[in-house]
């Protein structure tokens, strides 16, 4: 007898639509998204080579690199550290307006940019509120690439905040009441159980602090002072050569820009990935 | 001094906490990192803007341009938020209920407004769209304007703000499941009327929160927009270009006084998500694709 192959069900959708939704989805993705990004690559495409890189290493370019790149590390670690002790404090400790705080973690996302840019403006410049204490102290804020770092650190806050928040919440207990039966210090109790749980989520939301600080345009130029090679970061002086009409100049920096944003959401892509694979690994 | 030592939250035995001191100085530090820049700014912005008075603050809302730049930002929002809405929902509908080659790489598209920054947000459409482009030309000679006029800024605040509700109403519509919407269609109904009838209500809590996003996100749109606008007083200034406008000028009270109205917009936003995220669905969902979405603002 002829052995018969195994019946597979095949699963058949009755849900009506694909066709409609997926082809509506099509159509507005390319009009809004994938025709406009095409349009750099072609333009990018119209310079030589030699062009392109003597737009994109000119003194200029590069010391906005430097800031942008510079400051935007600065303030994704500040963040981290500062960003974990406040998700810990949310998590672990009861205080009054517990709630409260913890939605205006969320407020430098719901806050236009434009608005946090002249508030921190206000704030650091010699005679704010918060620069007048530190002009005595000598330390200028307002107008020097100390002020970019603090537009970034407003701007990158909730992200560490929230992203290590999930992960400590979800911590079993049981692993810190087991060490601390067996004897371990409080300290080596955090350092040896909680942190290896809460460092992959800690680098996630640095990466993402960092790539959403090298992008930020609203809230660094009022405090930025924007004087080239001092304190200009990179999306200004995109936005300068366009006003100048340079579009091959600007479109050449972006290109470097959109290089350095992918990779950095290639990176998430991937911490995420990693750190989703060792929490399912390590829940019991 | 006890009550500004803070107890440890619920269901933490003692042997598990830190000593009383640690607790105390952790919350400090905490609550100063966030004072500084969170509660302070806020204060800062009506302060600011009342520094003058109440009359001042009135006068300078009821500027003629001031106004204008409301109505603007109103009408963006207005139209964005919808559009992106039925996008959100069609690119759901079509991601969580089949499956299909070439999904992955969809969500990735969808996705792409998010690593861009602002700044070349606003410059694509500048390239694809302006006068020295194919396009463009074309447009201008029939006497079309997009880029340096309304339709540009509308266009460049879709660009930002689209995979915002998308990204909500996707992983809702995966975990909702299709059970309900396949009983319908077995019960008879057909495509549309399972639609409103089943889908909808079920997804309203999250569609809302994604607007509600996608609204705050509309209307507080910088980069993107002083790239397509052309700033043309009066006529392509949206609220936060109007604040830089007048700041620029240093009419400081006046940059104050709309910036606090888009300060009040963030304040209310905030109340919004908290009570939407009671909901239990948005919450778990509103969590797991909070990550890659706010590197986009």
């Amino acid at each position: 007898m002829r052995e018969r192959a195994p019946m597979v069900l095949k699963r058949r959708n009755i849900l009506p639509g694909f066709n409609l939704t997926l082809g509506f989805t099509l159509l507005y993705l390319s009009l809004v998204v994938m025709l406009p990004l095409s349009t750099i690559f072609l333009k990018t495409a119209s310079l030589s080579w030699a062009q392109f890189w003597s737009t994109v290493m000119s003194p200029r370019v590069v010391a906005a690199y430097r800031l942008s790149f510079g400051a935007s590390l600065i303030s994704a670690l500040i963040n981290s550290v500062f960003g974990s002790i406040v998700a810990w404090v949310l998590v672990r400790y009861q205080f009054p307006a517990k709630a409260l705080i913890d939605g205006l973690v969320d407020m430098p996302f719901a806050l236009p940019t434009a608005v946090a840019g002249i508030t921190l403006t206000a704030l650091y410049a010699s005679n704010g509120w918060i620069g007048r204490y530190l002009e005595i102290l000598g330390i200028k804020v307002a107008f020097a690439p100390l002020g970019v770092v603090v537009a970034l650190i407003f701007v990158g806050l909730p992200f560490v905040v929230r992203t290590v928040q999930p992960v400590l919440e979800d911590l079993d207990p049981d692993f810190e009441e087991a060490a601390s039966v067996l004897g371990a210090g409080r300290l080596q109790v955090v350092v040896r159980i909680i942190a290896p749980a809460v460092i992959p989520a800690l680098l996630t939301g640095f990466a993402l602090s960092f790539a959403r600080a090298i992008g930020e345009y609203g809230s660094v130029i009022f405090i930025s002072g924007n004087m080239p090679m001092r304190t200009e970061i990179v999306p200004l002086l995109i936005m300068t050569k366009l006003e100048q009409f340079d579009y091959a100049g600007a479109t050449a920096i972006a290109v470097v820009m959109l290089v350095a944003s992918f990779l950095m959401l290639l990176a998430v892509n991937l911490l995420q990935r990693w750190s989703s694979r060792r929490l399912t690994a390590q829940g019991v | 001094m006890n009550w500004l030592i803070p107890r440890a939250a619920e269901g933490r035995k003692p042997a598990t906490c830190e000593t009383a001191a640690v607790r105390a100085i952790l919350l400090g530090i905490a609550l100063i990192f966030l004072g500084m820049f969170l509660v302070i700014p806020v204060v800062a912005v009506v302060y600011q803007a009342l520094e003058k008075g109440v009359a001042a603050y009135f006068a300078a809302i009821s500027e003629p341009e001031a106004w204008s730049a409301i109505r603007l930002t109103l009408l963006t929002a207005a139209i964005v938020v919808p559009l992106n809405l039925i996008f959100g929902i069609a690119a759901a509908w079509a991601i969580a209920r089949f499956e299909f080659t070439g999904k992955n790489l969809l969500i990735t598209l969808i996705d792409i407004p998010f690593a861009v920054s602002p700044v070349i947000s606003g410059m694509l459409f500048v390239l694809l769209l302006g006068a020295n482009s194919p396009i463009g030309g074309w447009l201008v000679s029939h006497g079309i304007r997009i880029i340096f006029a309304v339709p540009g800024i509308i266009l460049a605040t879709l660009f930002v703000t689209f995979p915002i509700t998308a990204r909500e109403l996707i992983p809702i519509m995966t975990a909702i499941g299709s059970e309900e919407e396949e009983a319908a269609m077995v019960l008879g109904a057909n495509g549309w009327r399972t639609f409103l009838r089943v889908t909808l209500p079920n997804v309203k809590w999250g569609a809302l929160y994604g607007a509600v996003l996608c609204n705050a996100r509309a209307m507080g749109e910088f980069g993107a927009v002083s790239v397509v606008s052309g700033h043309i007083r009066g006529v392509t200034e949206t609220m936060p270009l109007y604040v830089e406008m007048v700041y620029n000028d240093y009419a400081f009270a006046a940059a104050f006084a709309v910036a606090s109205l888009l300060t009040l917009l963030a304040l209310v936003t905030l109340i919004l998500k908290h009570f939407l995220l009671a909901d239990s669905s948005v919450a778990v969902i509103a969590r797991a694709s909070e990550p890659v979405e706010r590197i986009a603002a």
